[in-house]
C-alpha cells in the first residue's frame, strides 16, 4: 500500500524539481518587476561596465561566456534572453533563487544590477 | 618562498627571554605556540609551563628590547598575511569579494554557494594599566547554501610583554529564513567558541570592559570558556546603502548568565555605479561607513550600565582580482572601553571553491 504513493512522492518531487529547474522563478515576479524598464538601456558604457562586473561577480558559475557551468544554467538561453524582460532579470538579481543556489544580488547598488542586466542582454542566444 | 622568508619560524618568533618554553607549531599566524620540551624540560602543554613561569621582572633595556621584538613579531604576522593575500590575489582562479566593512557586525548577506572565504582580522588595543595586544583571526567562510553559512575561526592573540598565543576556535552558521529580499533580512546566527584569553574582540557583550584586557595571559588562560552565541541579524540595502543591526546573547556554558550585545553597522559604495574600463582605485572598489557596538549587561543587570561602546569609521577597498582590505579606528566611548582600537583585515574569495577541489581531485585520477 506504501509503495505506489512513494512512487508517486518521488515522482511528483521530481517533476517538481524540474519545473523549479526550468525557470519557475519567472511566474514569481510581480507584474510591477515584470514591467520595469532598464534606465541604462542603449547604453554601450553600461554594457562595458556590466562585463566587467560579469567577469568578477557572475563568471564563476555562469562561466566567463555565460554558456553555464555544472548546475548553474546558460545566460544565453531563450529563456533568458528572450522570455525574461529586463524587470525580470533585476528581479532575480535582487532576490536570488536561493533554493537553487542563485544568492541574492541585493548587496550590489542598483545601477550595477542594471549595468549586468545590460550585458546580458547584449549577449544575445 | 625560500627558507629565511618572511613567514620562516625565526623570524615570526625570534627567540624571547620571556617565552624560551613557548616556539612555534604554525607559521604565518603567530598564533599557535607549542612547548619545547628541550628547554623547558618535561611540561607536555603549553598551558603549565605558562602557568608555571611567572612573568620575569626586566629592565627598562630588556623590556624595550621586548618590545621592539613583540612589534616586530607582530609586524612578521602581519607581513605574512599580507604576503599570503598578495600571492592568492595573482592567482588565476578568483572571485571578488563583495564586503562591508564591518568587523563586528554581520550583514544579511550570505557567502555565495560553492565559494570560500579566507579573511585574517587582527584588532589592536593598549587598555590603560595594561600591555598593548594584538588579537586576531584566521576565518574560512563557506557558502553551503544560497541561504545557510557556515564559518570557522582560529583565534589567537600576541600581548607584549607576556606572550603570545593560541586562545582558542569558533565555529558559527548563519541561516537566512525568508528566501526573497525584503526591506529588512532576518538572518538567525549560532555560534560555539572555546577560547580563552582571547582578545580579537569579536563581539562586546554583559559588562566586558578594559579591566578584561590587562589580566597577563597565563591567568587568563585559567578561565576557559565554552560559549554559545545567538545573534538576530538584521538588515537592509536601500539605494547603496547597507543598514545592519545585530542583538547578541552569549552564555557561558560553565552556568554564567546569558549576556547581551549589540552591534549597528551603516556603509555605501563611494560610486554606485561601475566604470566601463578596468580599474583598481576607482571610487566604486571603496565601500566607507561607521560601526557602533557595546555590551548590554546580563540577565540580572540589563541595560549600558558598566558596559563598554565603540564607534569608529570603516573602510573597505576591494581589488579586481578578489582580495579585499579592510581598515577602522573605533573609539571607545565611555571609560569603561578601551580608548582605541584599530582593526585591519584582509579577505580573498575563491570561487566555486569544493568544485574545483573535486574537479582537480578528479583529474588527478584520470592520470
Amino acid at each position: 500500500m506504501i509503495r505506489p504513493r512513494l512512487i508517486l512522492l518521488v515522482f511528483a518531487s521530481a517533476i517538481g524539481l524540474l519545473a523549479a529547474a526550468n525557470g519557475t522563478w519567472l511566474k514569481e515576479v510581480p507584474a510591477r518587476e515584470h514591467a520595469r524598464p532598464n534606465p541604462l538601456r542603449g547604453q554601450p558604457d553600461a554594457v562595458a561596465a556590466g562585463g566587467r562586473l560579469y567577469a568578477e561577480h557572475c563568471a564563476k558559475c555562469h562561466g566567463k561566456n555565460a554558456q553555464g557551468l555544472g548546475k548553474a544554467p546558460s545566460l544565453r538561453s531563450l529563456r533568458v534572453q528572450q522570455q525574461a524582460t529586463e524587470g525580470d532579470l533585476h528581479w532575480l538579481l535582487v532576490n536570488g533563487n536561493l533554493r537553487r543556489g542563485m544568492p541574492s544580488w541585493s548587496k550590489l547598488p542598483d545601477p550595477e544590477r542594471w549595468q549586468i542586466i545590460s550585458y546580458l542582454k547584449s549577449l544575445g542566444p | 618562498m625560500p627558507g629565511g622568508s618572511l613567514c620562516s619560524p625565526a623570524s615570526v618568533f625570534p627567540d624571547s627571554p620571556l617565552l624560551t618554553s613557548v616556539r612555534p607549531r604554525k607559521l604565518c599566524g603567530a598564533d599557535i605556540t607549542s612547548t619545547s620540551r628541550a628547554r623547558v624540560g618535561a611540561p607536555t602543554s603549553l598551558e603549565p609551563s605558562i602557568l608555571a613561569s611567572p612573568r620575569p621582572v626586566l629592565s627598562t633595556d630588556g623590556n624595550r628590547k621586548w618590545s621592539k621584538r613583540v612589534l616586530s613579531t607582530t609586524l612578521s604576522g602581519l607581513q605574512c598575511a599580507l604576503w599570503v593575500a598578495v600571492t592568492l590575489a595573482a592567482s588565476p582562479s578568483t572571485s571578488v569579494a563583495q564586503e562591508w566593512p564591518y568587523f563586528v557586525t554581520y550583514s544579511h548577506d550570505m557567502e555565495e554557494p560553492g565559494n570560500l572565504e579566507i579573511a585574517f582580522l587582527s584588532a589592536t588595543g593598549k587598555p590603560l594599566g595594561g600591555n598593548r595586544f594584538v588579537g586576531s583571526t584566521l576565518e574560512f567562510e563557506y557558502g553551503v547554501k544560497g541561504w545557510w553559512t557556515s564559518e570557522f575561526y582560529l583565534d589567537g592573540q600576541s600581548t607584549f610583554h607576556d606572550s603570545t598565543i593560541f586562545t582558542g576556535y569558533r565555529w558559527e552558521n548563519r541561516l537566512r529564513p525568508l528566501l526573497r529580499e525584503h526591506w529588512i533580512n532576518p538572518v538567525l546566527y549560532t555560534e560555539f567558541a572555546n577560547i580563552s584569553a582571547d582578545k580579537a574582540l569579536r563581539e562586546v557583550v554583559g559588562h566586558d570592559g578594559k579591566a578584561d584586557l590587562t589580566n597577563p595571559n597565563g591567568e587568563a588562560r585559567q578561565e576557559k570558556e565554552r560559549e554559545i552565541e545567538l545573534r538576530l541579524i538584521l538588515g537592509s540595502n536601500v539605494g547603496g546603502w547597507n543598514i545592519s543591526e545585530n542583538f547578541i546573547a552569549e552564555k557561558n556554558l560553565a552556568n554564567n548568565p546569558w549576556e547581551f550585545g549589540y552591534a549597528l553597522g551603516l556603509s555605501r559604495p563611494l560610486r554606485l555605479m561601475a566604470s566601463p574600463r578596468p580599474c583598481g582605485f576607482c571610487r566604486e572598489r571603496f565601500v566607507a561607513g561607521v560601526e557602533m557596538y557595546g555590551g548590554l549587561g546580563d540577565r540580572y543587570r540589563f541595560g549600558t550600565r558598566l558596559t563598554s561602546h565603540y564607534l569608529g569609521p570603516t573602510l573597505n577597498w576591494k581589488s579586481p582580482n578578489g582580495l579585499a582590505l579592510s581598515l577602522s579606528p573605533q573609539f571607545g566611548l565611555n571609560s569603561y572601553s578601551l580608548p582605541l582600537i584599530y582593526r585591519f583585515g584582509v579577505s580573498y574569495e575563491i570561487g566555486q571553491a569544493l568544485g574545483r577541489a573535486v574537479s582537480a581531485f578528479r583529474r588527478g585520477g584520470t592520470r
